[in-house]
């Protein structure tokens, strides 16, 4: 499903530049759930970005499904994220004036579907997330565990092949944390590959395999 | 691209910030408004110096007789010029250009009278054509003919305040009644509304100019000849004016340049004089307003600069979900567009009903009637404000299309 080679990345500020991504090389096949740890700093939510062609690479390459990414236009791009990719993040990354249900039914919108339509899906993955009677409130009326299921009905609301995860336990209690690593297993499990980039040693555990990144380098690759 | 979605966002982002929306808003309302206003206070000053023109073809030229004031071949200054009918013929076949002709002969208030009704009225013998020259309007019968002229008949088109002092009472009729004037008896044949405020226009007898030069005066001397330039500019019909002048100049023996000789009185000039002052003012107005318009546009414009800093991570999640960069921009566009137009309209109501209330308020005055916004300009500040609320969307549009959804998105 996902196949880089030697990805480099560098930032540059003003006369600095510092090489965030010295070669990656990794593949992901379908249907799989890794999870990515590193420290901070080292790299991880800049190879997620790339890997969900939010951000470029300076050399490499990236296969996505075979499709090779490569400086596309921000209109490819925006049409590949919205076909191919699902965005859990860790600050759930909700639309505040939008009630739950617009906010998942929102990556259909930029498909055009048809508004109707729209609501009766988005309503069904509500429903698949136990949020069914929650469907009308505002994201600043649901709790942490509601507004990242909400995230993650909304990612999934447009049939991607990937779900990019970003720390998407990262500011919920362990309780939470467990229900929602729950469910993106339940996502895995009928054939969506999950990648999920996290420091905490308990959510790499509940993936099939982890990924460590030191310092802009893979530096393990580790079969749990 | 008009979806429903879009509206209930505009209306939910309007809805979060009332007090910034509607100071945004009144910024564009104003502009209009002013610009209605500005626009409307001219076509007032326009519609007042129209009516001034009234009465008369604004392409008419008047040539009256009066005194020499220059030396000419021997002949000394302070002779009386009198033309005659050989001056209106000798125009008439060498100028050409001019569409109606007429001579006229002053006889000045006369004793008019129907019955025991009696007034003294302004009579004002003339040839058929100086009916178009002077825009007559007749309400009942016809003006003169050639045939009046021919046969020197003894008929009459009277004003309508000559109709109301003679005819009363009973005998209102007045169409085909003789009237004694100064003991001759016409038959009026016309009656005639002049638009001019002027009271003694209303009080005018017209009778064929032969017809008073055999019963009046027993002479062919005439006082003024009038003539309409037609399409002619103003160029052609100053070499009208040149080319008549030197047929009288010739025939009466008067230096050319002696302007005291006779009395030329070009409603052409006139008229162009006051067409060039009215499209300065416009132009002014249109400037200013639009300047004011400007100002308003810089206001949105700096509003949803500030909107699209808020919405920054916003935006960065729709991209992210697969919003692309034009989906972005429209977004932002059709706001300020929604913003400016719906502000922009309420000015523009505002300021035609101001208008209006001044229109019909306010008495005419000398210079100052009827102030209007017609629909052209309303048309035309539509167009504007739709185009202003696309210039204000503009660039925070582009900044925002421009927005990194990884930095938007950024955790803080």
């Amino acid at each position: 499903m996902i196949k880089i080679s030697q990805i480099h990345k560098s930032y540059v500020t003003g006369q600095n530049s510092l090489h965030v991504l010295k070669g990656i090389d990794l593949e992901i096949g379908a249907g799989e759930m890794i999870s990515i740890m590193g420290a901070s700093g080292s790299g991880k939510s800049t190879l997620l970005n790339i890997l969900g062609i939010l951000d470029n690479y300076d050399s490499g390459e990236y296969l996505l499904n075979g499709l090779k990414i490569n400086r596309l236009s921000e209109r490819k791009a925006a049409q590949l994220r919205n076909k191919m990719l699902g965005f859990v993040f860790q600050s759930f990354n909700l639309v505040s004036f939008k009630n739950a249900l617009e906010n998942v039914a929102l990556p259909l919108y930029y498909q055009d579907v048809p508004r109707k339509k729209r609501n009766i899906v988005a309503m069904e993955y509500l429903d698949r997330m136990g949020l069914k009677d929650w469907a009308h409130h505002l994201p600043n009326e649901l709790s942490g565990g509601q507004k990242q299921r909400v995230a993650i009905a909304r990612a999934l609301i447009g049939k991607p092949k990937v779900i990019l995860a970003d720390e998407p336990t990262g500011a919920l209690d362990s309780a939470t944390s467990l229900e929602v690593m729950d469910i993106l297993q339940e996502v895995n499990a009928t054939g969506i590959t999950v990648i999920i980039v996290t420091h905490e040693h308990d959510i790499a555990m509940r993936t099939r395999k982890t990924i460590r990144i030191t310092d802009g380098n893979i530096t393990e690759i580790v079969s749990n | 691209m008009f979806e429903i979605d879009k509206w209930q966002e505009i209306y939910s982002t309007i809805q979060k910030n009332k007090l910034r929306t509607f100071l945004t808003g009144f910024s564009v309302a104003w502009g209009i408004f002013m610009l209605i206003l500005l626009l409307g206070s001219g076509s007032g000053l326009e519609n007042g110096v129209k009516e001034q023109f009234k009465g008369g073809a604004t392409n008419g030229v008047w040539i009256s007789s009066g005194q020499t004031s220059l030396k000419y071949k021997g002949l000394k200054t302070g002779r009386q010029i009198k033309f005659t009918n050989e001056d209106y013929k000798s125009i008439k076949t060498t100028v050409d250009g001019y569409d109606h002709i007429s001579a006229r002969l002053f006889l000045g208030n006369k004793l008019v009278s129907y019955k025991n009704e009696y007034g003294s009225f302004f009579l004002s013998p003339c040839h058929p054509d100086y009916g178009f020259i002077k825009e007559v309007d007749i309400i009942q019968g016809r003006f003169l003919n050639t045939i009046d002229i021919r046969e020197f008949r003894k008929v009459a088109i009277i004003g309508e305040k000559v109709k109301s002092t003679l005819f009363k009472g009973t005998d209102t009729v007045a169409m085909g009644k003789y009237v004694k004037i100064n003991g001759v008896l016409f038959q009026v044949v016309g009656v005639f509304r002049d638009y001019s405020r002027n009271d003694d226009e209303q009080k005018r007898v017209y009778i064929p100019i032969s017809t008073a030069q055999r019963v009046f005066q027993g002479e062919n001397v005439i006082n003024q000849i009038s003539f309409t330039t037609g399409q002619a500019s103003v160029q052609e019909a100053d070499l009208m004016i040149k080319k008549s002048k030197a047929v009288l100049s010739k025939m009466h023996t008067f230096d050319i340049d002696d302007n005291r000789a006779i009395n030329v009185w070009n409603k052409n000039e006139d008229v162009r004089r006051f067409k060039a002052l009215f499209a300065g003012i416009r132009l002014f107005i249109w400037i200013i307003g639009i300047g004011t318009i400007i100002a308003g546009i810089v206001g949105v414009s700096n509003i949803m600069m500030i909107v699209v800093k808020e919405r920054t991570k916003e935006i960065g999640i729709r991209k992210s979900l697969g919003a692309t960069p034009w989906s972005i921009v429209a977004l932002i566009m059709q706001e300020a567009v929604v913003i400016t137009s719906f502000a922009g309209y309420i000015g523009l109501v505002l300021g035609v009903g101001l208008l209006e209330l001044v229109s019909k308020n306010m008495p005419p005055s000398e210079f100052f009637r009827n102030p209007e916004a017609d629909f052209s300009v309303a048309v035309m500040a539509t167009i504007l404000l739709i185009l202003a609320g696309a210039i204000a969307g503009f660039f925070p549009a582009m900044k925002a299309a421009k927005v990194n959804p990884v930095e938007a998105l950024r955790d803080e």
